[in-house]
């Protein structure tokens, strides 16, 4: 055959691309990413950075504050356990409740969401009311009950989050959906003879990516922030094992005499979610197509 | 008539609008009433008419992107009316479509090369990537763009190489029918050219008919053999070109060819045209008898109690006015 | 005396990818009751020229040279003085009048606005004026519509109330810019007989920006073509009809369609694409477009000089290379 791609073919520049050099020029955000990264490479190899267990009592050392010495970087706990282990440890339950849950309802609402906004008409209408329903139910009653009946267990925090988060995610998914309907694309797809379910995946849910990237960003500190709300009513992880949530709830109690508790474990919180918002605001200035 | 590519036959689109108020009665309205034309192979029909006129709803319905409440689409031989969604899929190999707004067209996240390959994975899945991308390429080239930019954006093209990548597109499965709705009226004056150009060229070429849906009567008339003009979502008149526009019959298409203006400034100041008065009437409400009446100046009042139909009055030129014999 | 006197006037926008010159020196003279017609395509600069002359340009746009509006400078005049001027001696009408139309407001409140504002009347009488403007645009049963709410009008008729809007305060300076790109052909005429109309009646100075030759053919007096920010032939009406000099003028009047001239087989387009005014190329902006291109233009901007009366273009064409 003759060789038409003799040429060398031009690399295109995606609107991805574009977003990324907008998003590195963000100076908040870009701090926000290499602090995020920090911490995460903290929580992660957390049992490296310190000689302690985040579950053994140092008997000589309780409520000691931070000490170079010893190796407790935070200080202790009352009950002799080192601050700054457990609050990697409790990083780590943070975070991944944050994430996974806020993963969870990114499947379920962006799938719910774009098929209730393409087909539209009346399965539009069930779908949506059948949101409005579950929106209907108080999300305390529903966590405290779960817990009544199930017994405390992270793994049904992820699932009541996960289950209350999805809904926002699927109204704005839906929302989003309406409007890229109506978008001249689609239509030239449908005219091609592509199948319903394949424009959601191939043109409406790329599309989508950017919105749902933003939200994300802001939905994950909010999740952490829930689990922490729960965690400080008691309703969260089990002892041993830890969240910062927890972990400011306790040292709130000993506030006045080991102000140490309080301060790193509320520090790591404050600063994630600082981080998290700023990247979704940086996220939201790459993503807008009116800069362009 | 076995002869003809596509037979629309009494074409009804109706969509039924939210009443007013909480306990309002939703009203229908008929976006295309009783149409009627049909179409050779090799032949370009445009269809003209004002905005809201019905004629971007007749396109769609005879793609099958809107439901027909009533009448019949004929393509070669087939019936597409009444088709279940995936029957109709498989005709719209036979059957594309060029839309009015070049880059709202194309999906802003894929390469071009993925855009105008679309059509042809979505009816050939079992091509190999290399075939794909060679037909890609080589549509690409009689198109007019080169063949190296196939891995570039859409939002690297201005307006006209978007709508050379929408007709690519509408190209690559060799359809026998191309339905352009307004493709050049969104492009510069210059590029206009380029494009109407290019797609009668391609029409000698590969034999297609096309259905030219546009608001430009000039652009119109440069590019069609035959001429069909909307009103209110019913046919005023079919006719060839020439006798369309130099001896329009209905009132209406007079008025519309009267209210063109010609870029010669003595011919354009000289030019004793009849303005037609009013605006379009609200499609939920349309006067009784014809729906022209109530702008039309030479109407009667017959043209109040009986709506007049379409008829043949002399070989190809089809009226349907009361005041034409 | 001259009405308004534009010297080498830029506009330039600061943007992410460097700084867009959109205009590049324009001049232009325009008496009181001509009516001037700047055509171009996306990209010359025509809207952004008169925005800037009368201070509406985004935030990251630039103007400078001299506006000569009357006796004063318009770049100079304060934001305040400024507005006094906007609407109440030149006033502007835009392609699409639901943006510049108030979508909660009646007709009545926002027209009489305008006259409450700048000439100090009361409601009522200004409410009056607002009648006997819609009444001079056309607009049947102006007494009952004055009261409507913008929607309820069709999209012609929202041009003829934004025509009248604008011809409250009898300003001496109407700008239209793309007045009936939006309309359908039918409206389009109702729209531009009724400009000539006005003209003739208010004595009104009109600068007219479109795309649309024909609409240009039927009421301007004298024309500026645009191409890439820069003037490419300036002269009167019949002259650029007549005997257009710049290849650009020239290749526009070919590339369209044209209702009495059925003969030709093939539209003569212009080959390329629209300037991109990032990366304007060397020399004459048109250059890479052009038929007759030669060494010169690719080096050597050509610069506007006068090749009859009133009839000026920027090319090298003739002039020895």
């Amino acid at each position: 055959m003759t060789d038409i791609d003799a040429v060398s073919e031009v690399r295109g520049r995606s609107l991805w691309a574009d977003a990324r050099r907008r998003l590195f020029t963000n100076k908040a955000a870009v701090t926000s990413m290499i602090i995020l990264s920090i911490v995460a490479v903290m929580v992660l190899l957390a049992p490296f950075l310190s000689p302690h267990d985040f579950d053994a009592t140092d008997w000589e050392l309780m409520s000691s504050p931070p000490t170079i010495a010893n190796a407790h970087f935070f200080g202790t706990d009352s009950l002799g356990r080192d601050l700054f282990v457990r609050t990697l440890y409790g990083g780590r339950v943070s975070l991944m409740v944050g994430i996974v849950a806020t993963l969870v309802s990114l499947l379920i609402g962006i799938t719910y969401g774009a098929t209730a906004g393409y087909f539209g008409g009346k399965i539009d209408h069930l779908m949506m009311r059948f949101v409005d329903i579950l929106y209907a139910m108080p999300f305390m009653f529903f966590v405290i009950l779960l817990m009544v009946f199930f017994g405390r267990n992270i793994f049904l925090i992820f699932v009541a989050i996960g289950a209350i988060n999805w809904l926002d995610m699927a109204r704005i998914v839906r929302g989003q959906t309406l409007s890229l309907k109506r978008k001249e694309f689609i239509e030239a797809a449908e005219a091609a003879g592509v199948p319903g379910f394949t424009i959601i995946r191939r043109h409406i849910v790329p599309n989508l990516l950017g919105v749902v990237i933003v939200y994300v960003t802001l939905t994950i500190p909010q999740v952490i922030l829930v689990e922490s709300f729960l965690s400080f009513l008691g309703l969260g992880v089990q002892e041993p094992f830890t969240s910062w949530g927890a972990l400011v709830n306790e040292g709130a109690k000993d506030m006045e005499t080991a102000s140490w508790s309080l301060i790193f474990p509320a520090i790591f919180l404050a600063l994630t979610l600082f981080c998290f918002n700023f990247i979704g605001d940086g996220l939201r200035d790459a993503l807008d197509p009116k800069d362009r | 008539m076995t002869d003809q590519l596509l037979t629309v036959n009494d074409l009804h689109v109706h969509f039924s609008v939210p009443g007013k108020g909480i306990l309002g009665r939703s009203r229908i309205l008929k976006a295309v009433n009783g149409v009627n034309f049909d179409l050779r192979p090799g032949e370009t029909l445009g269809v003209v008419g004002e905005s809201g006129c019905g004629k971007s709803t007749l396109a769609r319905a005879i793609l099958g992107l809107v439901k027909a409440a009533g009448g019949s689409v004929v393509l070669s031989g087939e019936e597409l009316v009444g088709q279940s969604l995936k029957q109709l899929r498989d005709k719209r190999e036979h059957m594309q479509v060029i839309f009015q707004d070049p880059l709202a067209s194309l999906d802003p996240r894929m390469t071009v090369g993925q855009i105008i390959a679309e059509p042809l994975t979505t009816f050939y899945p079992k091509l190999s990537r290399d075939d794909v991308r060679a037909r890609v390429k080589n549509i690409m080239s009689k198109v007019g763009l080169l063949p190296n930019l196939i891995n570039r954006y859409p939002h690297e093209f201005s307006g006209g190489q978007c709508q050379r990548i929408g007709i690519a597109r509408a190209l690559i499965l060799k359809p026998k029918l191309i339905i352009c709705d307004e493709p050049v009226s969104a492009l510069d004056v210059s590029i206009q050219a380029q494009i109407i150009n290019l797609l009668m060229e391609i029409q000698n070429e590969m034999g297609l008919s096309l259905i030219f849906i546009a608001h430009d009567l000039s652009v119109v008339r440069h590019i069609s053999q035959r001429v069909l003009v909307m009103y209110l979502g019913r046919v005023v008149e079919i006719s060839d070109r020439d006798t369309l526009y130099e001896n329009p019959r209905h009132p209406y298409t007079r008025a519309l060819i009267d209210a063109v203006p010609i870029p010669d400034p003595v011919k354009e100041r000289s030019k004793q045209s009849r303005l037609l008065g009013g605006d379009l009437p609200s499609p939920l409400n349309l006067p009784s008898g014809c729906p022209f009446r109530t702008r039309c100046p030479s109407a009667t009042d017959i043209c109040a109690i009986e709506e007049p139909q379409l008829r043949e009055i002399e070989t190809g030129v089809q009226v349907a006015c009361h005041a034409v014999d | 005396m001259t009405l308004l006197d534009v010297k080498d006037l830029k506009v330039s926008f600061e943007t992410h990818d460097g700084i867009v010159r959109a205009v590049n020196g324009l001049d232009i003279q325009l008496e009181a009751g001509e009516t001037l017609g700047i055509v171009g395509e996306s990209g010359s600069g025509k809207s952004q020229a008169v925005l800037g002359m009368i201070g509406l340009l985004a935030a990251n746009g630039r103007a400078e040279g001299t506006v000569m509006f009357k006796d004063r400078d318009l770049l100079s005049l304060s934001k305040a003085d400024m507005n006094h001027v906007r609407g109440n001696e030149i006033s502007m009408i835009f392609q699409d009048p639901m943006t510049s139309l108030n979508p909660h407001m009646r007709i009545s409140r926002q027209m009489a606005e305008v006259l409450q504002l700048h000439k100090g009347i009361g409601f009522a009488e200004a409410r009056n004026k607002a009648i006997e403007m819609l009444d001079a645009v056309k607009i049947p049963d102006a007494r009952r519509r004055v009261d409507m709410y913008p929607h309820e009008f069709s999209g012609g008729m929202r041009q003829r109330v934004m025509i009248a809007m604008s011809l409250l305060c009898e300003p001496d300076l109407l700008i239209a810019d793309e007045p009936t790109t939006a309309l359908d052909v039918t409206v389009q005429a109702q729209i531009v007989s009724l400009l000539a109309e006005l003209k003739r009646d208010f004595n009104t100075a009109i600068i007219l920006i479109t795309h649309d030759l024909g609409v240009v053919a039927g009421v301007c007096d004298k024309v500026l073509v645009m191409y890439g920010g820069e003037i490419m032939e300036s002269a009167a009406i019949n002259d650029i009809f007549y005997h257009a000099a710049h290849p650009y003028t020239q290749g526009l009047l070919h590339s369209v369609p044209r209702l009495d001239n059925i003969d030709a087989k093939q539209l003569h387009a212009i080959p390329g694409n629209p300037p991109n005014l990032l990366h304007l190329p060397e020399g004459c902006p048109f250059n890479d477009r052009c038929e007759q291109v030669f060494d010169r233009c690719k080096h050597e901007k050509p610069h506007l000089h006068d090749i009859g009366s009133a009839h000026s273009k920027a090319c090298h064409l003739e002039s020895l290379p």
